[in-house]
Order: structure tokens, then sequence, then C-alpha cells
């Protein structure tokens, strides 16, 4: 047997037939070897899977009981609330849960920046991370819409009417989008309709990142590359037992959402049920689209907003070839290192102006931000990377991480 | 007959296999391009929601100076019976820098009578200022409360992201008190 921690007669019978265990045991087993220095920024990968499986799973369950129509979708979701038993905690788990996986998703990618996990060999793997975050955002807002309130309605009619921006074919197309002549019946049941698909869709897109993932090996703090045996460790037991680490902090700041404040990061006008006359007097979208929105308020003209939040996301497939710099993890980078943190801040900038309505000292604080949002990408990753000196790299991750001594006693 | 051919093929290599592997190729193609288009237009708006659906309308309970709102195709319409003063101010602008040139005659059939279609043109939020408790923005029609685009009293864009005015709908008058709006 290739295996040889399968012993047992009747898993050996299945594994000849299918090596299901063999394949468990190279993925994420014995046989898989990881970076023995990963820090816990390397767990938030696996939690945004468990967010995944946790929204399919609610989801499922809130899909017995929704109606995706005009006329009863919002009832139907106080009907959740109120009637069906455990509703609302699948409600708010889901609602939550959403918020959540963008959470572990953004420090996810913020990782991926900081220590440089875009870069040779793992390009396509950052690919199919920003295809799987493109996939989310497309979910998250048509699961939005399905309750059918006053938000739901409006954010719906304000991201539908990004598509009028395209010339000539924009209100063809957004005619097609939307089944009819503005926001309407047909569009909230073909929204249910992909809101249901798009989770598979990015579970497969996992699959494939995961698949690349698995080629080129993680990535790890240090940024160097794997060179033997002795920098790793295998997958299993030290990583499953570190990921369910993380698996607990997730759990216990979802449970603290869902029971404690589970309102907290929604809108009170979502409670009010679908207006076509009347506009709220402050549309805003969920809080994880905050910096883009404020990006698409940040230019005075409406083909040119839309083209730059759209760039704002595409720009991030082009990064693996605008970091000129060699080195991979921020650590050894003294001059980039500070610009990361500085891009952090902006984002957080954009989040707020994003929160705020677009009048006064906002606009002007969003044009900056949006500005040094692209240079940095841009100005700051080719120039940096240029001429920064980066510090001497230690010899490998072993070297580093048991102290020279031991593993010179190791050659 | 002497042949250099290969077996059932041509001088120039090419076989009856590759002309068969062309053909199923190309009309698979053309199934595949036929059935997408159904799958595509089915989602464009059904013969109901297209079935032109018009509102009428007694417009003779609009005093001077107000206005209402009434739903036509989906989408707010609003009706507004303007002031000679809001009149006055709409021809006069006719001369002022317009970022969708437009004349307020060209936008009317009865100058008193203001008639819209209520979508910002912008991203498709209602402009507020229809009520007299509503702001109207800096040129006295409507304003957009989710970018902030200002509206004239002849519905034009003024100020803010609306890239144009304010639509006209179709509609006409079918005696002096009553008009049908598609």
């Amino acid at each position: 047997m290739s295996n040889p921690g399968v012993t047992n007669q009747v898993m050996q019978w299945v594994e000849t037939r299918l090596p299901i265990f063999s394949f468990i045991n190279h993925s994420v087993g014995t046989e898989y070897p990881t970076p023995r220095n990963l820090n816990y920024w390397w767990s938030l990968g696996s939690i945004a899977g468990v967010a995944l499986v946790l929204q399919i799973v609610t989801g499922i369950v809130l899909a017995m009981h929704y109606v995706p129509h005009a006329d009863m979708a919002f009832e139907s979701v106080e009907h959740i609330m109120r009637d069906v038993n455990y509703g609302w905690m699948m409600r708010y788990l889901h609602s939550n849960g959403a918020s959540l996986f963008f959470v572990a998703v953004y420090i996810h990618m913020f990782r991926g920046l900081y220590f440089g996990s875009y870069k040779a060999p793992r390009e396509l793997l950052w690919w199919f991370g920003i295809l799987i975050f493109l996939a989310m955002m497309a979910t998250a807002f048509m699961g939005y819409v399905l309750p059918w309130g006053q938000m739901s309605f409006w954010g719906a009619t304000v991201i539908t009417n990004m598509f009028t921006a395209i010339p000539i074919v924009g209100e063809a197309v957004t005619t097609w989008l939307w089944g009819g002549y503005s926001v309407a019946g047909p569009t909230l049941q073909r929204f249910f309709s992909l809101h249901y698909l798009l989770p598979f869709v990015i579970f497969a897109l996992m699959f494939i990142h995961l698949w690349a993932l698995h080629t080129s090996k993680s990535n790890n703090p240090l940024g160097i590359d794997v060179k033997s045996e002795k920098d790793t460790l295998p997958f299993h037991p030290y990583f499953t037992t570190k990921d369910l680490v993380g698996f607990g902090v997730f759990f216990i700041i979802l449970a603290y959402w869902v029971f404690f404040n589970p309102n907290y990061m929604g809108h009170p006008d979502n409670y009010i049920p679908a207006n076509p006359l009347v506009t709220p007097a402050h549309i805003v979208p969920e809080w994880y689209f905050l910096p883009f929105y404020a990006i698409l308020r940040a230019v005075p003209d409406k083909l040119g907003g839309v083209a730059l939040m759209l760039g704002a996301i595409l720009i991030l497939f082009v990064i693996p070839w605008l970091d000129t710099s060699r080195v991979r993890s921020a650590t050894f980078r003294p001059i980039y290192s500070k610009f990361f943190w500085i891009f952090v801040v902006n984002g957080l900038i954009l989040g707020w102006v994003g929160a705020n309505p677009a009048e006064g000292s906002f606009i002007l604080i969003g044009r900056i931000a949006t500005a040094y949002y692209f240079a940095h990408f841009i100005l700051v990753m080719p120039i940096v990377g240029w001429f920064e000196k980066p510090k001497p790299l230690p010899d490998s991750i072993a070297a580093s991480v048991l102290g020279d001594d031991t593993a010179k006693e190791a050659k | 007959m002497t042949t250099t051919t290969p077996e059932g093929g041509h001088e120039d290599g090419a076989t009856r296999r590759d002309f068969l592997y062309i053909a199923t190729g190309a009309m698979s193609a053309v199934g595949a391009g036929l059935f997408v288009w159904p799958l595509v237009d089915q989602m464009n708006p059904s013969a109901d929601v297209l079935a032109l659906a018009s509102t009428e309308l007694d417009i003779s309970t609009i005093e001077v100076g107000q206005a209402i709102t009434v739903m036509w195709r989906g989408k707010p319409v609003f009706v507004r019976h303007r002031t000679a003063e809001e009149i006055a101010t709409a021809i006069t602008d006719d001369s002022a820098s317009l970022p969708d040139v437009a004349l307020d005659a060209d936008r009317v059939q009865k100058a008193e009578w203001l008639i819209l279609i209520g979508v910002c043109t912008h991203l498709g939020c209602v402009p507020l200022g229809q009520k007299s408790t509503e702001v109207k923005g800096e040129f006295g029609g409507w304003f957009c409360p989710c970018h902030g685009s200002h509206y004239d009293t002849s519905g034009r864009i003024r100020k803010g992201p609306a890239p144009n005015n304010l639509g006209v709908p179709p509609y006409i008058f079918l005696d002096d008190s009553h008009i049908r709006i598609g």
C-alpha cells in the first residue's frame, strides 16, 4: 500500500479501488510538507473555507423557507425570523457569517500583500484568489437584495445602474439584467437563482486555488523558498491543530455577533419593505464594499467612477509584475513595509469616506485616498522595489527558526 | 492511375476525416450558438412586462406649485404644475451652460405642466423635490440625495455626477385636465 497510514482492512479495500485515503494524506496529511514557520496569519485561508461552508449550509436551510417573490420576500424573511424554529439563528449566522467571511478574506489578502505571496511562482494562485473575491462580491450583493427591504431595493438599483455607464449598449444591458424597466420582481427572482448558484462556483474556484497552492506550496513569513526537508513540518498534525485554534477563535467572534449584536453590521432601513417611489436619504452598501464605493464616488463622472472602481480590483491581477522587488517578504524590505502600512490605513480611510455622504471635505479626502490607492500599485510597487536595499535574508527557514548553530550542527 | 496521395486523401495532405472533424465542429458551434441565444434572451423583459402599460391621470386637482408622483412601468413619473416664476427661470436658463443641452420648450407640451421620469440619470435614485418640505437643490428643481445631482425647474442636470437631464416620458393631453402617459 502506498499509504503506510492505511492499515485497516476495510480502508485498504477502499484504497485499492479509490485512493481516497492517500489523497487526503497527500493534501492535508502527513505527506504534505508545510513550511515550519507559518504564523497565525496563515490560518485565515482555512478559516475562509470554513466560512464558505457555513454560508452554504445556512443558505440551503434559509432557502427552504424563503420565498423569492416581490410581494412575499420581505414577509417570508420575517416569517423566518419569528416563526421558523431557529430561523432567526440561521439568518443571523448567514448575514453575520457573510461579514466575517469578508473579514477573513481581507486579512488573507493583506497577508498575501505583505509577505509577497503573489510573486512567482504563485501568480495563478493569486489570480484565482482574486476571482474568488469577485465571485464573493457578486454573491454578497445579490444576497443582500433578497430580503427586499429598502436598502435591498435601492442598493440593487444603484449597483445595476452602473451598467448604464457602458457606452451604447449600457441601457440594453441594464434592461436585460433587470428583466424590465426597473428593479422589480423578475430581478429579485434571477438574483435568488444566481445567489444559490454562485457559492458553488466559489467552491469550485477554491479547489483550483488549493490545487495551485499544493503545486507551488505555501509561502511563509520569511518569503524564502523551502530548501530541504528540515524547513518543513507535515501538515498533519502540526497545521491541522493550528488551524483548529483559528476555527475556535472564528466561532467565538461569530457567536458574539450572532447572539449579542446581530444587526450591528446591517442597516435599519432594510427592515422597511421595498418602496420604488421613495429613495432612502442615505444609501450605503454593506461595510465590505465601502472602500470601493468611495472610489466610485471620488470621480465626478459616471463612466469614470465605474471604471475606476472596477480598476481598483482588476489592478490586483497585475501586481506580480508591478512589484519589482526580488524579495517576497516585507519583513526584509525596510521601505516597502512602511508603505504597506500606509496602504492599509489608506484603505481604512476609503472605507470611512464611503460610509459618509459625498459632501464637504469627504469629497477631497476620498479623492486623495483614491489617488493614493492606485499610486501604491502603479508607483510605489515598481519604484521602491527598484531602489530599495533589502535586509539580508536568512540562509534557510530552519536556520532562522532553529537558530544558526542547530542548523549548522544538523549539516 | 498512379497515386502519391495518402489513402482516401488529397494532395495537400487533408483527408476525408479532416473534413468530417471540421464539419462536426462547425455544426456544434452553430448549434451551441443557437441554444445560447434563448438562454440569454429569456432574461429580457417578458411579454407581460413589455405590454405597453399606460397610466391616465386627472391633473385638474394639482394646484400651481404642486407636484405629484405617479407610477408608470414601475418607475416614478413627476407631474409638476410649474409657477410662472419657475417657467421664466427655466426659459432664461436655456442660455446657461448646460451639461446636457436642451431647450425648456422642447421638454414640455404645455409650459405649466412639466412631466418627467423621476429617476436620476446617474445611478437611478428618486430625486427629492416633489414635496414642498423636500430640498429642491441649488436650481429649484430636484436634488438627488444619493450622490448629489442638482436638476433645475426644467429637470435639466445642472450640477453633480448625473450625465443627462431627467427623461421626458411619452404622454398626450386627452383634454385640459387629463393626461395619458405611455
